[in-house]
């Protein structure tokens, strides 16, 4: 029953923040939805444990009844399984913790309660789709988080570069949710039913059938699964329907922490791996879904490698990360696959968290070429951002690691070791990604927190320092202190402008050291539950478990096993020598590049390609039909073709009106009388 | 409920109060209306409370024979029960919409109204076909007379393209009708639905029928009465004619084209499916460019009106309880965005979109019952708005891929207009003083808007409640023309066979093994 709480109570404090909102006021509205998420995260962590301990069962909680039509039924049900315990754990832990952080990220915010009520409303929107027991209610959570979403991204709803990216997002979501709706449709016609297991349970028995659509015959699950996939890309932002993630970044940065990396954007390989069943019946699903994992990893990475702005290189690189969980899923091991959106969660909400930590302490500056030197100053978000970093780049060795090096490892050697040449390519994109993340990353890390500070170029700090603003009456007087502290040199003073960045309070801080402690101890403590020989028992079927690529990965030549480690050695000698050692080699490099780092920098071309493809010709077209087609065809030789013709009887408009209603009237008459005089006459 | 005539009485408070508007002041005449709507929303509910789910077909039947053949014949089955509800229910807010924006010639206002009632409740209760023509069709003259006299500029011009359009269609149903009555040898609408009408004959019924049902719905491309009326209409004006008037076109396809020509209504389906590809398409890029916010949501009822013609002509239980649904969503939907608009055009006196902004700052409450609508609109889960167009698309899969693939692309398309529209109106800075100036929500409004939302989330989270009067008797519709039904194109076929005449077959294999 506690499933009932984990999932209600967030709704519960949503509504009663948003309904109450500035009448309730902050403090009330952030208590009580942070306590709820706080309560949800208490009670999911037991269930998970039930499931680590092995001692709980798959079980489903109705609630409900939703449609009955016909043979198409589905009711609202919670349903909970290692995998939904997994996303349990994830969500309301990565969300009380976004919650937490907010107070401090939101201090000065005047729309505080709206602020948290769509945090929750989030969280709720998200557990319903991961409890999902058919697929209708996953999709009620799909369109629930991409609501969420759509309202978090614009939050600052004056900003038109806000509004523009969460629209964006909702619209380029239903590209891929008109997929899901698609696949929802075929998989009942042919399974006469939506729900997820007994789909999971016929599924095998369908291999080898075709179907018709659009006037062709394709095998039945490869059409199936790859109209449910194109929902999953949407949702996770995968290559060609991932230009809504870096404009999500818009939104606050405790949102993109929660939404677009920990959790929403993962729904896609929650969704994969929830069907595994489904995609293990047509090779060709799974063969296209390693391939857009793979393309996808490799894409991100390189524009991630050119990117300024810190929450994009994050955002890039949470693209990319999403992809190798697809190929993971795609080669058949979607035990890692759900590993690394477990490990991924910790350590991209702690990135995330960081970067909004030092956006706070440079008052919102995001660009990165005007920070530098914050080590010093934010020490605690350093060594955060630091754990994180190393998580992400996979760093360990003989086994033990921090979080990524167990996940990610394991999703390269399982893409290796399933042999097949779909899976091979999966595994050198994986390898040429992972080099790039770890020089991302680094990179990231370098142009922050080492070399000289830069802040005196931006604007944000500028505004800070010359009292263009309200907000901290303090700030005067660090304006004065630089005048004493002339004597830490000339170089330094013109650098850091005379502001000051201060360390995140406590609120902020707590969050990022606890998922520290996930980002470095969560892969090697959960390594043996999600992926290794007895692995099944901890799945209990949940999803495809293939124990002999278990086997095979322990079998690889050893050189394949270090590659991962030694391209991340190469992408940190990189970043080093670039970001720290020589730092007039970037540009030169980039110089050498020409339009090779001009392409990549403006993001391959995709939302220009896109604006011109579909955005300029839709309102093209829909100004055509509207004055050509509506008013210059069919109403010229529709109604005012006629209407000319009538009116040439009559002269004065108002005459012609009246005209109408009796001529009307009495041809209603006449045709009663008519037909009472036939009807008598027969 | 033995024998009471509550029909009549429904039909009957509604008029004897508009008689009486007509000699009332202003004051007294919108009091007398609010009572008059409310004691039908009573009476309404009554019904519903007394509708026997499970029970006969035709429920709360009355019968007066009046001269040879034609009676007055009022009876209903689930179907109608839905509508009629919505009608009622719609009503009151129509007369709150109307409280303080109409002050000339209040008394015929509001007399036109109740008169149109009347008109529509008759509409969905008559049990004989001329009963139902003459309601049909003089439930049009109190909407001419209020977009005539009550509209905006151009309401002259409005009022006669809505006009010309009607008359067509409703001369060649009035035909037809003559013409089966005549055959049949009766006027009894339960009767006719279960007459096999001669299939050649049934060609030239079908398209007489269509062409006022399709006028009224209306479908691409005789819909442009509907942004001009709409535009021109006061604000109560298009609530009813999105809400319930729209759903006559529906209504009427699925009391008279679908029942009593199954097979006609099979043969011309690609036509209907094909018209109502087009309308999604084409009417949703139009209301992307528009500029005013009425013209907007009336594009969008021409798209969504498509996806109930295409749940209709599914020939399946999930097409026509999804367009049901649909129907009823998009009355309580348009009905709600209509009147969202009502309200700040109150305050502002211009529908141009970019005459506000940033209202979400001023008008916060406002701002939130426009988004919940908003996201109807786009078929948002967990509003009324999903369940239908759900169902619907579901329904028209089984028959055709292709249909439901262009037809599927409106949840985009309908995304995208609306998300514009609302963060022109909602979002961004207050750039207008005037617009910057506009108060909340005022308790009236309150009223009005919070029915809706609840009627929109329920409908949404437990649609059930509204599914269950009616499933008996789209079951029964689902029967009768199931011999009709068109071969759909997407069947699955076992093992490696993939000939065409097997699939049939082993589809219903296939459903039984799931089971």
């Amino acid at each position: 029953m506690s499933i009932l709480l984990i999932v209600f109570l967030p709704l519960l404090a949503a509504i009663i923040a948003g309904l109450g909102n500035k009448q309730l006021g902050n403090v009330p509205a952030k208590v009580i939805t942070t306590g709820a998420l706080f309560i949800a995260c208490g009670l999911s962590w037991p269930v998970f444990l039930g499931f680590l301990s092995g001692n709980a069962e798959a079980t489903v909680v109705p609630v409900l009844k939703w449609v009955a039509s016909g043979t198409l039924t589905f009711d609202w049900a919670l349903r909970v399984d290692t995998l939904t315990a997994v996303m349990l754990v994830v969500v309301t832990s990565v969300s009380a913790l976004v919650h937490l952080y907010s107070w401090g990220y939101m201090e000065e915010d005047p729309d505080q309660p709206r602020f948290f009520a769509y945090l929750s409303l989030f969280t709720f929107a998200m557990l319903m789709l991961v409890t999902a027991d058919n697929l209708v209610q996953m999709f009620f959570g799909w369109e629930g988080v991409g609501l969420a979403s759509y309202l978090l991204i614009g939050f600052w709803f004056r900003k038109p570069s806000a509004n523009a990216a969460a629209i964006k997002a909702f619209v380029v979501n239903r590209v891929g949710d008109l997929g899901f709706m698609l696949g929802i449709f075929g998989t009942f016609m042919v399974f006469g039913t939506v729900s997820i297991p007994e789909i999971l349970a016929a599924a095998p028995g369908m291999a080898g059938s075709t179907i018709g659509f659009l006037g062709m015959r394709f095998e039945t699950m490869t059409i199936l699964c790859l109209l449910l996939f194109i929902g999953a890309m949407g949702k996770s932002a995968q290559l060609g329907l991932h230009t809504w993630l870096p404009d999500a970044m818009e939104g606050p940065t405790p949102v993109s922490a929660l939404i677009h990396a920990a959790t929403m954007v993962t729904a896609g390989v929650f969704m994969v791996c929830r069907l595994s069943p489904m995609f293990e019946v047509s090779p060709t699903a799974m063969a296209f879904v390693t391939f857009i994992g793979a393309a996808t990893c490799f894409f991100a990475a390189t524009i991630g490698c050119t990117q300024w702005d810190i929450k994009r290189v994050i955002a890039y690189s949470t693209c990319s990360q999403l992809g190798y969980m697809f190929f993971a899923a795609g080669v058949g091991a979607f035990g890692s696959a759900m590993f690394h959106l477990f490990t991924h969660a910790f350590f991209k909400a702690l990135l995330f968290l960081g970067a909004g930590s030092v956006i706070h302490a440079m008052h919102h500056e995001q660009d990165m070429r005007f920070y530098g030197n914050l080590r010093k100053h934010i020490p605690i978000t350093f060594w955060a951002m630091t754990a994180g970093t190393l998580a992400i780049t996979g760093v360990g060795v003989f086994g033990v690691g921090f979080a990524g090096f167990h996940s990610k490892d394991s999703i390269l050697e399982a893409a290796y070791a399933s042999g097949t040449s779909m899976g091979n390519f999966a595994f050198w994109m994986g390898i040429l990604a992972a080099l790039m993340t770890s020089f991302y990353s680094w990179r990231l890390v370098f142009l922050t927190f080492f070399g000289k500070p830069r802040w005196a170029g931006s604007e944000h700090v500028q505004h800070a320092v010359h009292g263009d603003h309200h907000d901290h009456p303090d700030e005067e007087h660090s304006g004065e202190d630089t005048g004493h502290h002339s004597s830490e040199g000339a170089d330094a003073h013109e650098g850091t402008a005379g502001y000051h960045p201060h360390e995140s309070p406590w609120v902020m801080l707590v969050p990022l050291v606890l998922l520290s402690m996930g980002a470095v101890f969560a892969g090697f403590v959960f390594q043996h539950a999600f992926v290794s020989d007895g692995s099944g028992e901890f799945w209990k079927g949940a999803l495809v478990f293939h124990e002999h690529l278990i086997h095979a990965m322990h079998a690889l030549p050893e050189l394949i096993k270090w590659t991962p480690f030694i391209v991340m050695i190469i992408g940190l000698a990189l970043a080093w020598y670039g970001y720290i050692r020589n730092t007039s080699f970037p540009a030169a490099a980039a110089e050498q590049l020409g339009p090779v780092y001009t392409f990549v920098y403006r993001k391959w071309m995709f939302d220009e390609l896109y604006h011109y493809m579909f955005v300029v010709p839709a309102f093209w077209i829909g100004r055509v039909f509207w004055k050509i087609l509506d008013i210059g065809v069919i109403d010229r030789f529709g109604p005012d073709g006629a209407a000319w013709a009538v009116a040439k009887g009559s002269t004065y408009a108002q005459k012609v009106q009246s005209g109408y209603l009796y001529s009307y009237a009495l041809i209603m008459l006449l045709g009663l009388v008519g037909a009472i005089s036939w009807v008598i006459a027969g | 409920m033995g024998g009471f005539p509550i029909l009549s009485l429904m039909l009957l408070v509604p008029l004897a109060a508009a008689v009486a508007c007509l000699f009332l002041d202003a004051k007294a005449a919108r009091n007398l209306a609010l009572i008059a709507t409310l004691v039908d929303l009573l009476l309404g509910i009554v019904l519903w409370q007394n509708f026997d789910v499970g029970g006969a077909q035709w429920q709360f039947t009355e019968r007066v024979e009046l001269f040879s053949g034609f009676s007055y014949a009022l009876g209903i089955d689930g179907i109608a029960l839905l509508l009629i509800e919505l009608s009622v229910f719609l009503m009151p807010i129509c007369i709150g919409a109307s409280w303080k924006s109409i002050d000339k010639r209040v008394g015929e206002y509001m007399g036109a109204f109740l008169l149109m009632e009347t008109l529509m409740i008759g509409v969905f209760a008559a049990q004989d076909i001329f009963l139902f023509y003459m309601f049909f069709e003089a439930g049009l003259i109190p909407m001419y007379l209020i977009i005539g006299i009550w509209g905006g500029q151009d309401r002259i011009y409005a009022a006669y393209k809505f006009f010309l359009y009607t008359l067509l269609g409703s001369v060649l149903m009035l035909v037809a009708m003559l013409y089966m009555v005549n055959v049949a040898g009766t006027t009894d609408i339960p009767t006719l639905m279960v007459y096999d009408f001669d299939p050649s004959v049934q060609t030239w019924l079908w398209l007489a029928f269509f062409a006022s049902f399709a006028v009224k719905m209306p479908m691409w491309p005789v819909h442009t009465w509907l942004p001009a009326a709409h535009v021109q209409a006061p604000t109560a004006g298009s609530v009813i004619l999105a809400g319930v008037l729209l759903k006559m076109g529906g209504y009427g396809f699925i009391r008279f084209s679908l029942p009593m020509f199954p097979e006609a209504s099979s043969t011309f389906a690609s036509l209907i499916w094909g018209l109502s590809m087009a309308a999604v398409v084409i009417t949703s890029l139009i209301a992307l460019v528009q500029h005013d916010m009425k013209k907007l949501i009336a594009y969008s009822s021409v798209a969504h009106m498509a996806i109930v013609t295409i749940g209709l002509f599914a020939f399946n239980q999930q097409g026509l309880e999804g367009s049901m649904l649909m129907m009823l969503s998009h009355g309580l939907v348009s009905g709600a965005l209509f009147l969202s608009v009502g309200i700040i055009y109150d305050r502002l006196h211009t529908r141009e979109i970019d005459r506000y902004g940033g209202l979400s700052i001023n008008m916060p409450r406002y701002a939130l019952f426009f988004l919940l609508f908003t996201m109807a609109s786009i078929g948002l889960p967990g509003t009324s708005g999903f369940v239908g167009e759900f169902l619907s698309l579901a329904g028209i899969y089984e028959v055709s891929t292709w249909t439901t693939l262009v037809c599927a692309t409106g949840i985009i398309l309908g995304a995208a207009y609306m998300l514009y529209l609302y963060r022109r109106v909602a979002f961004g800075e207050q750039k207008n003083a005037d617009a910057a100036a506009m108060a909340d929500l005022d308790v009236r409004e309150y009223l009005m808007v919070v029915p809706l939302a609840l009627a929109v989330l329920w409908m949404g989270i437990y649609p059930e409640s509204f599914i269950a009067p009616m499933r008996d008797d789209i079951a029964a519709l689902e029967a009768r023309i199931a011999r009709a039904a068109p071969e759909g194109d997407s069947k699955v076929a076992m093992g490696a066979a993939t000939s065409k005449e097997t699939p049939a077959h082993e589809e219903t294999a296939a459903h039984e093994g799931a089971h």
